[in-house]
């Protein structure tokens, strides 16, 4: 699929992509106003080697309860793309809006939750403590925090480990334990950058299970970069294909998988027509010089 | 018999066998034999043999496989004990010693060296027992530099200018307890506290705003470098004319010295926190000082608590040398330049076990504090 195929928002995304494996209606599609709107995005930063640009000309149009994908390359900017939408980053050129506002007053708004790619737990705290961070620095009554605490940690499975330190447990607990923080304090959007790329495949697959499960039951809407077609195949209901030099979108495929998704769909030929063409798309925009 | 091999006890053995060769363990032995009607009282008279026994007992026993306790308390006692009469038996005669005095001597040292070792490789299952030979080795290593220190000052004959035995510097400690303790309230309780409070507390509050503005942090890094390079014994004669004898000039001179590594190191020690960690306390929104006391301030602690330990030795040094140039006639420092022109080395020797006391007190309670604050730290809860 080619550029001019870009989204340019949500409503606009369903009549636009016109595949043979999308029947408009199978994906139950929430409404409402899009929480992240860019248009003509691009960034360059400069380096001593001269401009990189990280971001050219992104057209995207998130709608409130989607749970898109972004997959690419290194350097394709899909995490720069993320950093952007959290105010990590800034953008040199184009516009975009989280929540209807810039992204610097979504943040100061704390709009958002953002999940890393490696836990950052600080160690000097327990586990329960280093969810209640974010609500401490947020004002929230120590009630209320701890009813906080227990319903988070019992979403990501980790009632009982309240106690422990992030040293004392395993890499997917951990990064279980940072997923909770994020959540603590009711963002309506979550960011998440490759949070189970350092995770073996196993835990990985049990996890991306209980994000849909945690998805489903929160409503939320979660932008997810990942470098795995299973994974975003899996979790989406949007993929953005993105490429590099420079960092673009090159494809934004619908998916036609059902809500509802045992980890055994991922041998369902529906499913791998889905991951076929993501591959095309990356094979597509990847250029091997 | 099955034999256990270990090379102290063996050389031990043959460090006695060489012992025997020899007719007499002093000079005042040899007096005796050569005029055997005079009244002398003879050193190590009946003692000698026992002390050769003991150590060859102790020495073959530990040969034997016996369990790791029996074969560590023989050979303490077998060294303790023949150190103790060697030691004892000198008295009277000091620098008489011949040749098997110091062999024997060796061969104790040698037992209590493979007493220490076996100790040192036991891996007792009970927390307290643990406790107690970590305590227990070292000590063990303590005794045995002062036994070593008394028997050859006291059996060569070392005048006691040069090198007093340790007896005597612990006999002028104990009865001069009250000057001691006047000393080291002057320069430790009054100096040294004020200093080292008030050092690392400017050094502290300095680079948080060294850090929070960045004109500080490139005015204040090099003139910090640069005062910490001036030579303690330049400065402190000029801080005593100007703030006079007592214990604030002293004080001063601390805070010239700690001030510097405390700021230097926490500077260090509010980088030290990652990015991934910083940007997750920008998704929060927080603010500087929200940022700075629940991340950089922990992350920072590993940072902020070796200053304080560089700066708890760096602090007795600079109060000591700071009283060699005025002080009213009281002080650490004013004792030992003194005392030192009077010939007193015992009480110069007992004024450093104070300090060397006091310093290590200091140190381990810093330490104690350190473990408790950076539990989570990787050197502190290993891996």
């Amino acid at each position: 699929m080619d550029r001019s195929l870009k989204l340019l928002s949500f409503s606009a995304a369903m009549n636009v992509i016109a595949s043979p494996l999308k029947p408009a209606d199978v994906v139950p599609r929430p409404s409402g106003a899009s929480v992240v709107e860019a248009r003509g995005l691009g960034l360059t930063f400069k380096t001593n080697d001269g401009p990189v640009q990280a971001l050219t000309d992104v057209n995207l149009s998130i709608g409130k309860g989607e749970f898109v994908s972004f997959i690419g390359p290194s350097g394709c900017g899909k995490t720069t793309f993320l950093r952007v939408i959290a105010d990590l980053e800034r953008p040199t050129a184009g516009t975009i809006h989280v929540n209807g506002m810039t992204p610097e007053q979504a943040r100061e708004a704390r709009a958002y939750g953002y999940v890393f790619q490696a836990a950052a737990l600080y160690p000097w705290r327990t586990i329960e403590h280093n969810v209640a961070l974010p609500l401490e620095i947020m004002g929230i009554g120590k009630a209320e925090r701890e009813e906080r605490i227990k319903r988070t940690l019992a979403l990501v499975n980790l009632s009982g480990f309240e106690k422990k330190f992030p040293w004392q447990l395993s890499g997917g607990m951990q990064q279980r334990a940072s997923i909770a923080r994020a959540l603590a304090f009711d963002a309506d959007l979550l960011l998440m950058d490759e949070p189970f790329g350092a995770l073996d495949e196993i835990v990985r697959d049990h996890l991306n299970e209980q994000l849909l499960q945690l998805w489903a039951r929160t409503n939320k809407t979660i932008c997810f970069v990942t470098h795995s077609i299973p994974e975003a195949v899996y979790l989406s209901t949007r993929i953005v294909v993105m490429s590099p030099r420079p960092g673009r979108v090159t494809d934004v495929i619908e998916s036609t998988l059902p809500h509802e998704r045992p980890l055994d769909i991922r041998e369902t030929p529906e499913f791998l027509a889905i991951a076929h063409r993501v591959r095309e798309g990356l094979r597509a925009g990847h250029s091997y010089d | 018999m099955r034999l256990r091999f270990a090379w102290q006890p063996v050389l031990a053995l043959a460090l006695l066998i060489l012992a025997s060769f020899f007719p007499s363990m002093t000079m005042g032995a040899l007096d005796a034999e050569a005029n055997p009607t005079a009244t002398v009282q003879v050193p190590f008279d009946g003692t000698s043999t026992l002390i050769s026994l003991l150590l060859a007992a102790g020495a073959i026993l530990s040969l034997v496989r016996l369990p790791k306790t029996a074969e560590a308390l023989i050979l303490l006692v077998a060294s303790f004990g023949a150190a103790w009469m060697l030691v004892s038996g000198i008295s009277g005669a000091e620098g008489s010693a011949l040749a098997p005095f110091f062999l024997k001597l060796a061969a104790s040292w040698f037992l209590a060296w493979r007493a220490a070792s076996v100790l040192s490789n036991l891996s007792p299952i009970s927390a307290s027992a643990r406790t107690l030979l970590r305590l227990l080795v070292p000590a063990l290593f303590g005794a045995w530099v002062l036994i070593l220190w008394e028997a050859i000052v006291r059996g060569a004959g070392v005048p006691f200018i040069l090198l007093p035995p340790p007896s005597a510097i612990g006999l002028r400690l104990v009865s001069s307890v009250p000057t001691l303790w006047a000393d080291v309230n002057q320069t430790i309780f009054k100096s040294v506290i004020a200093g080292y409070v008030a050092g690392c507390g400017l050094g502290f509050g300095a680079a948080v705003l060294a850090d929070r503005y960045g004109f500080l942090r490139r005015g204040l890094l090099p003139i910090g470098n640069m005062v910490s390079a001036l030579p303690i014994i330049g400065v402190a004669p000029i801080l005593v004319n100007l703030l006079g004898f007592d214990w604030q000039s002293k004080a001063a001179v601390v805070i010239v010295m700690t001030f510097f590594p405390m700021l230097v190191n926490t500077i260090a020690g509010l980088s030290a926190s990652g990015h991934m960690e910083r940007d997750l306390m920008r998704t929060y929104a927080s603010n500087y000082w929200q940022t700075l006391l629940k991340l950089r301030l922990p992350a920072a602690m590993p940072f902020i608590f070796n200053a304080l330990k560089i700066n708890s030795t760096l602090a007795l040094i600079g109060a000591i040398v700071a009283e060699f140039f005025g002080t009213p006639v009281v002080g650490m420092g004013f004792r030992i330049s003194t005392e030192v022109g009077r010939m007193n080395i015992d009480m110069v020797w007992a004024e450093i076990a104070v300090a060397a006391l006091v310093g290590s007190l200091f140190y381990g309670g810093l330490a104690l504090a350190e473990r408790a604050v950076t539990f989570w730290h990787p050197s502190v809860r290993g891996g």
